[in-house]
């Protein structure tokens, strides 16, 4: 990037030599893409009141409505088998799949099914099993054990090599890695594991917002009927299952949950053998290509593709592209804001030990939250517009990066006549957490350009939106070329994001993100 | 009797370091327009004196801690300019970091040049060498325009020359000076009066005319 240096007026007499400068223009260049995309976003609110619609809400909130139990158990128990089952097999899939993280392939493999987002999967297997218990599972453990081979292969990558290095010369591959690599690496795949568990009771909640039978399902069609006060009592129940996980998640029981979840929700699925074939040799293949019955109908047949391509790209890809990028540019902005704004509250060089915990309180509330149902919410707030998945993504992602940030602050000394207040956020802990708020911000990009796509599914025109009505459509053929450019273009953010990192020296190991 | 106003009194304090006593019976009392040496081995207790001398008089203090505490991100100048956070208004703060205030930067460049780091004013400290260091932590100190200067072993990166050279110019600027030193000549050369602690005590307390740097070197044990 050639920016002009930050302090034009110096250019002469003295020699700048900034360690920040590659950040700053980095951010600066976020920003100034976020201002230019503003004209292209719609952010408007188009209810008539969202006050009144917001004070229902706060009342809601404050009012919980705990009278229909049997639902609430229910609701909690099929989201909790779903998490269990399906991060259990993406714990597997991911693990085999990390065992051989050193062949591109593979690894082009895993960033492929962790791009698409675990709802966009979710309405895939919908279509060929119906609203079943497998699909859920498999809509959570395909794009899981993506994730799982990218960081349990990293720190594969990360252990000392000594241990390895002294086996005797001849030690197979297996038993080498179970002997050193394993032992080495089991504890911070573990930590991580755990850390995806929770992540994976939001994915399962969330998919009943598409029908499968979990907390979703009850929260949406409360928040539908304006029904607050039962949708908070789901919404707190959801947060305590989350929060309390650090006790109920004991290592012991872990086998004990599992069978239980496999006991109380069976991953069957009947399904239509037929269908499936049709699925796979007629409905996914581009309609102007069906008809090619032999080599002679393979030029006309290209011949009609062309225009439909061109049709599909105009019409629905390049504006899904578009409106997901700016999107996304204007919530990873909003995210940073939050960020920063938000870090302080549990940073004990902000602050006491009671407003620490206070903070602390906040964020794991704010982060608890589904960002799927905080768009939702603010699409019943503000109307259908950017408005609301800008201002979901930003709350959400934000408070888990503030987590991360106001942790790593933990570990900063300050001298005894170091400022107070805005003078010691901005001196002395800005440029010292900048370094890892950026690394951590830019590992959350491809996140928040995944989260992104798939909010359309709400109604806002991301390439989310053009799946979802692809699907709805029974025009598999479209929804399978915008799957693929959607998993093209997390994909190419996600290496982007990467080399960014590379080139500003910011730290490029897995974190629980 | 027409004693002068003191500055720092300590009458029989007993001082801890992380919940351990480290100074016991501490009796004291700096006047202004004196230059204070404390000597004594490492650990005998100068940073924990020092800190509680400071604190006495925080808002009088120019401070110089043992380390220099910089922000590496920040440029010479910037961390030259956070001695002052404290009396300039907060948005005038944050508009200096975006862009350099022009008086801000004159007085700052000024007092760079000074400690011979006039060139380095807009390198971020992390690429500064420990001695380049200090001097940001002095200027931040020359830069706070305070009339007591502390120290706590403010020129030790430094060698001989420089800290001589150094040490002079922070005496010169302030009327009343408290310097944790371990290199006994400098301390005969610029300050007016030696405090020596040993075994948790403050064995020796005279005018620098009434000792020698013979009897000074007791203080370090071999």
């Amino acid at each position: 990037m050639n920016l002009p240096p930050l302090y034009p007026f110096l250019r002469s007499g003295f020699r700048v030599q900034r360690s920040a400068q590659g950040m700053l223009r980095t951010c600066l260049l976020f920003v100034v893409l976020a201002l230019l995309c503003l004209p292209w976003a719609d952010i408007s609110v188009t209810t008539r009141d969202p006050w009144l619609e917001l004070s229902r809400l706060g009342w809601g909130l404050l009012t919980p409505d705990f009278g229909r139990p049997g639902e609430l158990i229910l609701a909690l128990a099929n989201t909790l088998a779903f998490a269990l089952q399906g991060v259990a097999l993406g714990v597997v899939g991911g693990f085999l799949l990390a065992l051989g993280y050193r062949f591109a392939l593979i690894r082009r493999f895993s960033a492929f099914i962790r791009a698409i987002h675990e709802l966009f999967w979710a309405l895939l297997f919908i279509q060929l099993m119906g609203l079943s218990p497998l699909a859920g599972v498999l809509a959570i453990a395909i794009p899981y054990a993506g994730t799982f081979a990218k960081i349990y292969g990293e720190l594969f990558e990360e252990v000392d090599p000594s241990a390895w290095q002294a086996l005797p010369s001849g030690t197979g591959y297996l038993s080498g890695f179970f002997y050193t690599l394993l032992p080495q690496a089991l504890r911070p795949m573990m930590i991580y594991t755990s850390y995806r568990l929770e992540c994976g009771i939001r994915s399962s909640a969330v998919l009943g917002f598409i029908g499968l039978p979990t907390i979703g399902f009850f929260l949406e069609t409360a928040l539908k009927q304006g029904l607050y006060s039962e949708a908070a009592a789901l919404f707190y129940a959801l947060v305590l299952v989350i929060v309390t996980m650090r006790w109920w998640l004991q290592r012991r029981l872990v086998l004990f949950y599992l069978i239980a979840a496999l006991v109380w929700l069976p991953p069957k699925v009947s399904l239509d053998t037929a269908l499936v074939v049709r699925f796979f040799t007629e409905d996914i293949v581009p309609s102007p290509l069906r008809s090619i019955q032999g080599w002679s109908d393979v030029l006309p047949a290209l011949e009609r593709f062309w225009p439909w391509l061109n049709q599909l790209w105009q019409q629905q890809m390049w504006a899904g592209l578009t409106h997901t990028m700016i999107l996304a540019l204007l919530a990873l902005v909003c995210t940073s804001v939050i960020t920063l704004l938000w870090f302080p509250l549990i940073s004990p060089l902000f602050g006491g030990r009671w407003r620490q915990a206070g903070g602390h309180v906040f964020l794991v509330w704010m982060r608890s939250a589904p960002e799927y149902l905080l768009a939702f919410v603010g699409l019943l707030l503000w109307g259908p517009s950017m408005l609301p998945a800008i201002v979901a993504l930003a709350l959400h992602n934000g408070a888990i990066i503030a987590h991360l940030v106001g942790r790593y602050s933990e570990g900063i000394r300050l001298r005894e006549d170091a400022a107070t207040g805005i003078n010691r956020h901005f001196y002395e802990v800005l440029p010292r957490i900048f370094r890892p708020f950026m690394a951590f911000t830019l590992y959350r990009f491809e996140i928040i350009m995944r989260e992104t796509a798939m909010l359309g599914i709400l109604g806002i025109p991301t390439l989310g939106f053009y799946i979802d009505s692809a699907f709805s459509e029974f025009r598999f053929d479209r929804a399978l070329l915008l799957l693929l450019l959607t998993a093209m273009l997390n994909m190419l953010v996600d290496g982007m994001a990467r080399s960014l990192r590379q080139r500003l020296h910011l730290s490029s190991q897995p974190e629980s993100l | 009797m027409n004693s002068p106003a003191v500055l720092f009194q300590m009458e029989g304090t007993s001082l801890a370091y992380q919940g351990r006593e480290v100074l016991r019976d501490i009796r004291l009392r700096v006047s202004p327009g004196e230059k204070v040496a404390l000597l004594g081995a490492s650990g005998a207790g100068k940073s924990t004196l020092l800190r509680q001398l400071r604190l006495q008089q925080a808002t009088q203090v120019a401070w110089c801690p043992q380390q220099p505490g910089l922000v590496p991100m920040l440029s010479v100048y910037h961390n030259i300019y956070m001695g002052r956070l404290d009396v300039i208004p907060w948005w005038k703060n944050l508009a200096n970091l975006v862009y350099p205030n022009p008086v801000a930067r004159t007085a700052i460049a000024a007092i760079a040049s000074q400690l011979g780091i006039g060139d380095q004013l807009f390198t971020s400290a992390d690429r500064l060498s420990g001695g380049q260091q200090s001097r940001v932590s002095l200027g931040r100190a020359l830069y706070q325009r305070r009339p007591v200067f502390m120290g706590d072993e403010p020129v030790s990166a430094l060698d001989e020359r420089q800290a001589d050279q150094l040490l002079g110019l922070m005496m010169q600027q302030h009327e009343t000076a408290v310097v944790a030193l371990h290199d006994v000549a400098l301390a005969m050369r610029h300050c007016t009066r030696i405090v020596g602690l040993e075994h948790g005590r403050i064995q020796l307390d005279c005018p620098v005319s009434e000792t020698s740097e013979q009897a000074l070197l007791a203080f370090y044990p071999q």
